[in-house]
């Protein structure tokens, strides 16, 4: 996995609350065996037409907006389904970090195996960020995860909690497969004393 | 004295294997159900770092999500993709050794259905699949939730999981129901009362007199539906029902080891004044059968209410409900059962058990689907489309007019071949109503199986109450 390094990017405006798994990448889309290659197909249903044209105003399609690397979001967001193939999609479009102030449990966790940084932020500093995202693409919002702090285009520095074992694998790259075969002989202990305790198990 | 404690805690305590001084804990897994659509890739990345299935043994897998559901099924799958992932399950379960339930065997399923009704889902177990849904299996007082993929080779690899520990909450549904209400009412009810994101952050424990009073097959259909709630996972303590569920199943113990298991599964309730931090009350008496009429389940009312306007909302929610009403095609202060349905689909991990089945057989014997309208059953597990076949049930929703299909996942989410159209409206027993689940600008109604048979023969959302 890449190191999550401090960068500053252009965010986009999605107010609307709940948005769901289903939305951000639909199920025709989950036929597919890899990870990678979903990023033109992150909400297909708002983003393009039945005839695949593009919908014109859907805000990943404006010019302002076509290289966000950040996403400003309503209540709730990545609600439904556990679907990883919504971070894989939003990630391979080159989105990095969402902003909002509530997420889903599963989405939250599967950000975290993908890279991106999923940010929780009180009502009204999501409000003033979104806000600043809507100035388009002049208006650059910065994201330092070693400070924990987000900076509006106006200056605006947000302090955001992070769990520091999942802050130190997003810095550092780490493969938490790897870390967790370090911990085998825990494992191996508790199996056997599961084999005693629940052998019908 | 020691702390009292709620079931969650104590099956939280009863699996870590190692907690860092941050409280990150290895959780490890007892149950790892796998299906077709989260986990090529998981089996991918196994393979190229060289790793194994830790324990196979312990890993269940059965194709659902894609597989069709029309009965020249064994002619193949014709949609290419799904095929291959399909053919990429079969390979893999091979290949790592797990236990495996191909198309072919009746014993094929949805695995949620599957995982209980071969007695691999037991009181007391983790349990996890990369799927949301697998809060369902938390009816037996297992802790199960769903995971995404890479979590799924995480588990694969170690057999655990990198958690840390949710909080709790309690819902409590008082007193009986009234007639006509059920399982999906409750949850559905409950989601409408807390929102999605009301159980974020939390594992919910139902509890009550309502809640007791389910079969195992009701409560499987409420805490299959925590995850709209935002939940972790639900759990209902288990009792002499979910004993009498699981004893005798293949995979349950048999003999010294039942009784052994069943000792410690007595164990597993919340002690008196353990502590919740947030408890949600109803009474069983106030919840009516319900019908969602937005694209979020929280969209929940009464059957015998109106469409809401969007200015009842505050904040995002009332442009989420103008779109949402825009979406459906509906129109504030409607009569919900002024709106014509021309589907209906009875199945999915949330009702496809054979409790739903009878349920809705028991409105439809006589009777006729309306004509023009387009219904289907679509069992929960092979083994459930047999029992309701010896029981008659296959023969009353035929002659009503039903397709009679094979099991899987289905409409409930629509990667095979059954989708709505555009603008196609359904009464649907599934568990989300979001934009296109059902198919692309498909119209989702959430409802009991008992409301969906009703709604086939009226053929507009119904008040099943009129009707028993």
């Amino acid at each position: 996995m890449q190191k999550f390094e401090k960068f500053s990017g252009i965010a986009a405006p999605m107010p609307l609350v709940n948005i769901d798994t289903d939305m951000i990448i639909p199920k025709q889309f989950l036929k597919t065996i890899k990870r990678s290659g979903l990023g033109v197909n992150a909400f297909a249903e708002m983003r393009y037409n039945s005839d695949g044209s593009e919908v014109e105003d859907f805000v990943l399609n404006k010019t302002a907006y076509r290289e966000s690397s950040i996403l400003i979001a309503g209540d709730n967001f990545g609600c439904g389904s556990s679907r990883e193939h919504a971070p894989w999609a939003l990630s391979d479009f080159g989105i990095k970090v969402v902003v909002s102030t509530s997420f889903a449990d599963i989405f939250f966790n599967n950000c975290f195996k993908n890279g991106m940084l999923p940010i929780i932020l009180p009502a009204e500093q999501v409000e003033i960020l979104m806000n600043d995202s809507k100035k388009g693409s002049n208006a650059r919002i910065e994201v330092d995860l070693e400070a924990q702090t987000i900076t509006s285009s106006d200056g605006d520095i947000f302090s955001f909690e992070v769990d520091p074992f999942k802050k130190h694998c997003l810095l550092n790259g780490l493969d938490d497969i790897g870390l967790t075969m370090e911990k085998s002989s825990n494992i191996e202990a508790f199996e056997r004393k599961l084999e005693i305790e629940q052998p019908w198990l | 004295m020691t702390t009292p404690k709620t079931l969650y805690d104590k099956i939280w305590d009863a699996h870590v294997a190692h907690e860092a001084d941050d409280g990150t804990c290895l959780l490890y897994i007892d149950r790892h159900l796998v299906h077709e659509v989260t986990s090529p890739q998981a089996f991918e990345g196994l393979r190229m770092s060289g790793r194994g299935v830790r324990a196979p043994n312990k890993t269940i897998a059965v194709p659902d999500h894609n597989v069709p559901t029309t009965i020249d099924r064994e002619g193949g799958i014709d949609n290419e993709e799904s095929r291959i992932q399909v053919e990429a399950l079969d390979k893999n379960a091979r290949e790592f050794g797990v236990h495996y339930y191909p198309v072919s065997d009746i014993r094929q399923g949805i695995v949620h259905i599957v995982g209980p009704e071969q007695g691999w889902t037991l009181p007391g177990m983790t349990v996890v699949c990369g799927d949301s849904h697998t809060a369902t299996h938390g009816a037996f007082g297992a802790l199960a939730h769903g995971i995404g993929t890479s979590e799924v080779e995480h588990v694969l690899a170690t057999q655990t999981l990198i958690q840390k520990k949710s909080k709790n909450m309690k819902v409590e549904i008082k007193g009986k129901l009234r007639s006509g209400v059920t399982a999906k009412d409750i949850t559905l009810s409950v989601i409408g009362a807390t929102g999605t994101a009301g159980g974020t952050g939390y594992v919910i424990e139902y509890c009550g007199e309502a809640i007791r009073d389910l079969s195992m097959e009701g409560r499987m259909t409420v805490c299959n539906m925590a995850i709209e709630g935002g939940a972790r996972a639900g759990l209902i303590a288990p009792d002499e029902k979910t004993f009498e569920y699981c004893k005798g199943r293949p995979h349950a113990p048999k003999g010294a080891a039942w009784e052994q298991a069943e000792e410690y599964w007595k164990t597993l309730f919340t002690d008196e004044s353990a502590y919740f931090d947030k408890v949600i009350e109803i009474n069983g008496e106030d919840i009516a059968p319900v019908v969602t009429w937005g694209t979020s389940p929280e969209d929940v009312l009464p059957i015998t209410e109106i469409v809401p306007a969007p200015e009842n909302f505050q904040g995002g929610k009332i442009e989420a409900v103008k779109r949402s009403l825009d979406y459906m095609g509906l129109t504030a202060g409607q009569k919900l059962t002024d709106i014509q349905i021309d589907t209906v689909f009875i199945g999915s991990c949330t009702n496809g058990r054979i409790e739903d089945l009878r349920a809705a057989a028991k409105i439809l014997e006589g009777k006729k689907v309306k004509d023009g309208l387009r219904a289907m059953v679509v069992p929960g597990s092979g083994l459930v489309r047999a029992q309701a076949e010896e029981e008659g049930l296959a023969d009353i929703f035929k002659q009503a007019g039903f397709e009679w299909r094979l099991a899987g996942c289905s409409m409930c989410l629509a990667m095979n071949p059954d989708q709505l159209s555009e603008g196609e409206r359904c009464a649907s027993t599934s568990n989300r109503n979001f934009e296109g689940r059902q198919g692309y600008k498909g119209r989702t109604h959430l409802v009991s199986p008992a409301m969906a048979a009703a709604a086939a023969v009226t053929g507009h959302l119904t008040d099943v109450r009129e009707m028993i």
